[in-house]
């Protein structure tokens, strides 16, 4: 180890649903900085260390499966590609992601609130001919600007970033998302869905839909992905507005 | 006791889980699907490199089909696979990617004329037909002799993951999230579901079904660097072996990646040296044509890995705190192709190392990557001992593979094994009655309960974060890239003590709902059991075939070992029973011959020789037979109905 390694500060939300008498609180952990440590290895030192019922969602570890966003000193993020080395002062505050069911300390329920999200916006190809296609003749052709085009969209990894840092979503609970309108946009653009706009203004043309949206970003600003959300939001805007 | 009925009961929501889901719901049979977490988080989502089907629509993919995809295959599973299976594989994979591309997948797509790619180092043109525009493209990828792999810009498996989770949606098919399977239900050879164990609540349930079929993914964390999600540890696996009757096939068969990143051993994938990257030592000194004169880096990996080794056990690797390691070059792509094609390599090497891989070199190591082992089936997908009882994914030993699978052959084995297994999985449902007696469902609840209730009591005993780190390490040391003799010895000697310590493991946080170590101390004796296979396994096989490479048996012995291991585990015993299932050389599409990579130092099978005579014979007896006859009488497979169909190709149509 080199001379200048320090001691981080991790202070912990550390609540237990499940244990009748546990109360939310913050706990404190100290661990030994190590070259390209992430907030993924240092919470697997102190469950494996020093307290063994740490709860945490990981699975790829690598930003990839959107499994493990949390707030990190106020913002939400990945916490596996997060280097500890970003915060000079070395304290990390960890909070669970907000908006979603807590199962215990920095875990919650993004799973349950997704597939909610997928069977509410449709989130499939809509298309009666879809299970009839005769796979052995050659795939029906698609622009190859289209083709990346939806890519581009469909790179949401459900973490939830955009949903915990959306004001609208607080005081509306039924509230789509960020994360939906990204879904429904990648869908709009998809020649492959019949879809008509009609269709789509019955899923998302109201209050609880794009026309509650107050477009402060949150979502842009904190989404892992990058991905466009101003721009998806104003153009479902625009075709909503031309339904009615 | 909690009781949950239905007919088809699928063991993991990854793409192989989904697609055998789809397939019995569609066929009308009640589906559940469990898994560790959302489905949408499995690690197929990682793959980010492609998948192989022989389209041939892009112009380095002209000429291809079946034919060329069977060979590949064969020759890089060193041809230690069932030729019947891999068989099935090629055939279908066409009509899995088409598939996928109506249920949404945004496939890359051919753009009609000219563009600027990098091959062995150099910059060239190459120029796409005006007729392929928008059909499916394909990128380079090792050990294949065409640009066979069909990719999204860098989100492959993502993609497929998303349209087959979406499908799975769409059809209602429920996912049972955070919950894991413990132990199967099973009596008189007959397999009726799963003990599973909710992961908020605590609370254990009894999931009974007509077929049961574990997709569970890979074993991967049975080393302490691997690839592969923290999730990926086998228990679909283990749950099978301790049955005691299903058998677990080449266990000792495990794949190390050329390129994964130090020290994390993040991946990236293959795709950055199939696009035109290099591998450069310590000295910015490309090696791999003085090894591989002929394919160079893009040598099937088990040989690149191997190399690298090598290399770097000459000195040559690039010393760091984290021990030796060699450069991967992908600046010669160019910023456009890598912050498209190769972006999330971008972000991994941002993200982790701190680096720019448009301007700087990436530091690479070969690591665990894939397993080849898993639950031994039929190519129906069923096991051959435990009726009832389906597998299909990388959990699986379908056995397509072999002793190396290829890039981009695994995300469609998963789909491709999910449509034909999933097809046997609804003939099974529709052919057998549930007939099984409470009292077999609580015995096996029973014993999963008191396996937990001693865990919450015991005062002293082992720390099952510390035994699974001691076993990854052993794993690591002496069950690795290259094996040998006395390093085995010790690797089974000390796993059978951990396994004896594994016994006494006792927890700091005793409580029975969501509890980290709890779920560690169920899992990790578990773990040993699988890694106990694979290092006797590795023992016992005196040879080097594929990713089994002992360096005191470097030849490739036919003669004795064109066999599968097949491990079983009597309750209570200490090692697994080792047994082999012999590969009829006669029965052979293509009989054993040279992968062609370094010295050819086969010791031939006596029935080599015959069975090329025999196809030989055949050739000249039917000289009008066209390819698909010619398959006919030297592979017959048998496959459902509806996969049947030829594959229509551009250029070329059905032929
Ligand atoms: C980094 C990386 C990149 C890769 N890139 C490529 C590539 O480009 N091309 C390619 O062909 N292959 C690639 N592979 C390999 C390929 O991705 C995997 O082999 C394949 O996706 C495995 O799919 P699966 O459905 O079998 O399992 P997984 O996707 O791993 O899914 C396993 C499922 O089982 C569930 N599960 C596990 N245990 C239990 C239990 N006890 N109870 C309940 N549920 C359980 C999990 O929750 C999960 O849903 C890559 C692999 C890695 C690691
Ligand atoms: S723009 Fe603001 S209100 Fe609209 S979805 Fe994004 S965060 Fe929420
Ligand atoms: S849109 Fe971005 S922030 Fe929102 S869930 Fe998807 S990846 Fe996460
Ligand atoms: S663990 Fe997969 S994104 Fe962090």
């Amino acid at each position: 180890m080199s001379d200048n390694e320090r001691v981080l500060k991790f202070q912990v939300f550390r609540y237990n649903p499940q244990k009748k008498s546990d109360k939310p609180r913050m706990v404190t952990y100290e661990v030994t900085e190590a070259p390209g440590m992430t907030v993924f290895i240092a919470l697997n030192e102190i469950r494996e260390q020093q307290d063994p019922s740490l709860q945490f969602d990981f699975v790829c570890r690598a930003g990839i499966c959107g499994s493990c966003a949390m707030v990190i000193n106020g913002q939400p993020t990945l916490a596996c590609r997060t280097l500890t080395s970003k915060y000079e002062s070395g304290e990390i505050k960890l909070l669970p992601l907000p908006g979603f069911e807590l199962i215990g300390d920095l875990s919650v329920n993004t799973g349950k609130f997704m597939r909610a999200m997928s069977e509410r916006v449709e989130s499939w190809i809509h298309d009666i001919h879809a299970d009839q296609v005769d796979y052995n003749k050659l795939e029906e052709r698609m622009d190859p600007d289209v083709a990346d085009q939806i890519y581009e969209l469909e790179r949401c990894v459900e973490c939830g970033c955009c949903v915990s840092a959306c004001a609208t979503k607080r005081m509306r609970p039924d509230f789509l998302s960020a994360v939906g309108f990204m879904r429904l946009a990648r869908f709009a653009l998809d020649p492959r869905d019949k879809r008509t706009d009609e269709e789509f203004y019955e899923i998302m043309g109201d209050d609880d839909g794009v026309f509650g949206c107050m477009t402060l970003l949150g979502c842009e600003d904190y989404c892992p992905k990058d991905l466009p959300h101003q721009t998806q939001i104003a153009y479902l805007r625009r075709k909503m507005v031309l339904v009615k | 006791m909690k009781v949950i009925y239905t007919d088809s009961l699928v063991i993991g929501g990854g793409l192989a889980g989904l697609r055998v889901a789809i397939a019995s719901m569609q066929r009308g049979y009640d589906t559940i699907v469990l898994s560790l977490i959302p489905a949408k988080r499995s690690h197929s989502a990682a793959a980010q490199g492609g998948m192989q089907a022989s389209l041939g629509a892009c112009i380095k993919g002209d000429g291809d089909d079946e034919d060329i995809h069977f060979a590949d295959t064969v020759k890089g599973s060193d041809w230690g696979c069932d030729q019947d299976v891999a068989r099935m594989f090629v055939n279908t994979s066409p009509k899995a990617i088409r598939q996928l591309a109506a249920w949404g997948v945004p496939w890359s797509r051919v753009r009609a004329g000219d563009r600027e790619v990098v091959i062995n180092g150099e910059k060239v043109t190459i120029t796409e037909k005006a007729e392929a525009h928008g059909l499916i493209s394909a990128r380079d990828f090792g050990g294949t002799k065409k640009w066979r792999t069909c990719f999204t810009s860098d989100g492959a498996g993502h993609t497929m993951l998303y349209a087959m989770d979406n499908k799975a949606i769409q059809m209602g098919i429920p996912v049972h999230e955070r919950k894991e399977a413990l132990a199967l239900i099973h009596d008189d050879g007959i397999c009726y579901g799963a003990i599973v164990r909710d992961l908020i609540t605590g609370e254990l349930m009894a999931y009974v079904a007509k077929a049961t079929t574990i997709a569970t993914g890979g074993y991967g964390r049975l080393y302490s660097v691997t690839t592969n999600a923290v999730i990926s540890e086998g228990i679909g696996n283990a749950i099978a072996l301790e049955t005691g009757i299903a058998p677990l096939g080449n266990m000792e068969a495990v794949q190390f990646h050329p390129t994964a990143i130090v020290p994390v051993g993040i991946l990236t994938t293959e795709g950055c040296r199939g696009d035109g990257g290099l591998l450069l030592d310590r000295d910015g000194y490309r090696f791999m044509p003085d090894y591989e004169p002929d394919k160079k880096e893009l040598a099937s990996r088990d040989v690149v890995s191997r190399r690298m080794t090598e290399h770097m056990r000459e000195g040559k690797g690039v010393p760091s705190r984290y021990g030796d390691h060699l450069w991967l070059d992908i600046r010669l792509l160019g910023r456009k192709h890598i912050e498209k094609n190769l972006r999330e390599v971008k972000e991994i090497c941002e993200y982790f190392l701190g680096i720019d891989p448009v301007e700087e070199l990436i530091p690479v190591r070969p690591t665990q990557h894939y397993s080849m082992g898993g639950v031994r089936t039929r190519a129906t997908g069923e096991s051959p001992a435990l009726k009832g009882l389906f597998s299909a994914g990388e959990a699986a030993c379908w056995d397509m593979h072999g002793f190396n699978r290829l890039g981009g052959n695994s995300v469609a084995e998963t789909v491709v094994a999910g449509m034909i297994v999933g097809e046997y999985v609804a003939d099974y449902c529709a052919a057998n009655p549930l007939n099984i007696s409470t009292t077999t469902i609580e015995h096996f609840m029973r014993q999963e309960e008191k396996k937990i209730t001693d865990l919450l009591l015991r005062n002293h005993g082992e720390n099952p974060f510390q035994l699974k780190a001691e076993m990854q390490k052993i794993m690591m040391d002496k069950v690795g890239i290259f094996r040998n003799g006395p390093d085995l010895e010790q690797a089974v000697e000390e796993l059978k003590s951990l396994n004896q310590r594994a016994r006494n493991i006792a927890l700091r946080n005793r409580i029975s709902s969501s509890n980290p170590e709890l779920v560690e101390a169920i899992r990790v004796p578990k773990m040993i059991k699988l890694a106990q296979c694979v290092a006797y396994g590795a023992l016992l096989r005196t040879e080097s075939r594929g990713a089994h490479a002992r360096e005191d048996y470097p030849e490739r012995n036919d003669k004795d070992w064109l066999k599968r291991t097949l491990a079983t585990w009597k309750e209570g015993s200490d090692l697994p029973d080792i047994s082999y299932e012999e590969l009829d050389v006669m029965k052979m599409e293509m009989p054993p011959g040279s992968r062609g990579y370094g010295v050819d130092n086969i010791v031939h099978h006596p029935d080599t020789k015959k069975r090329i005579s025999q196809i030989e014979t055949v050739r000249e007896a039917n000289p009008g037979a066209d390819r698909f006859e010619m398959q006919e009488l030297l592979n017959p497979i048998t496959i459902p109905e509806k996969f049947k169909g030829k594959n229509e190709r551009i250029g070329r149509g059905f032929k």
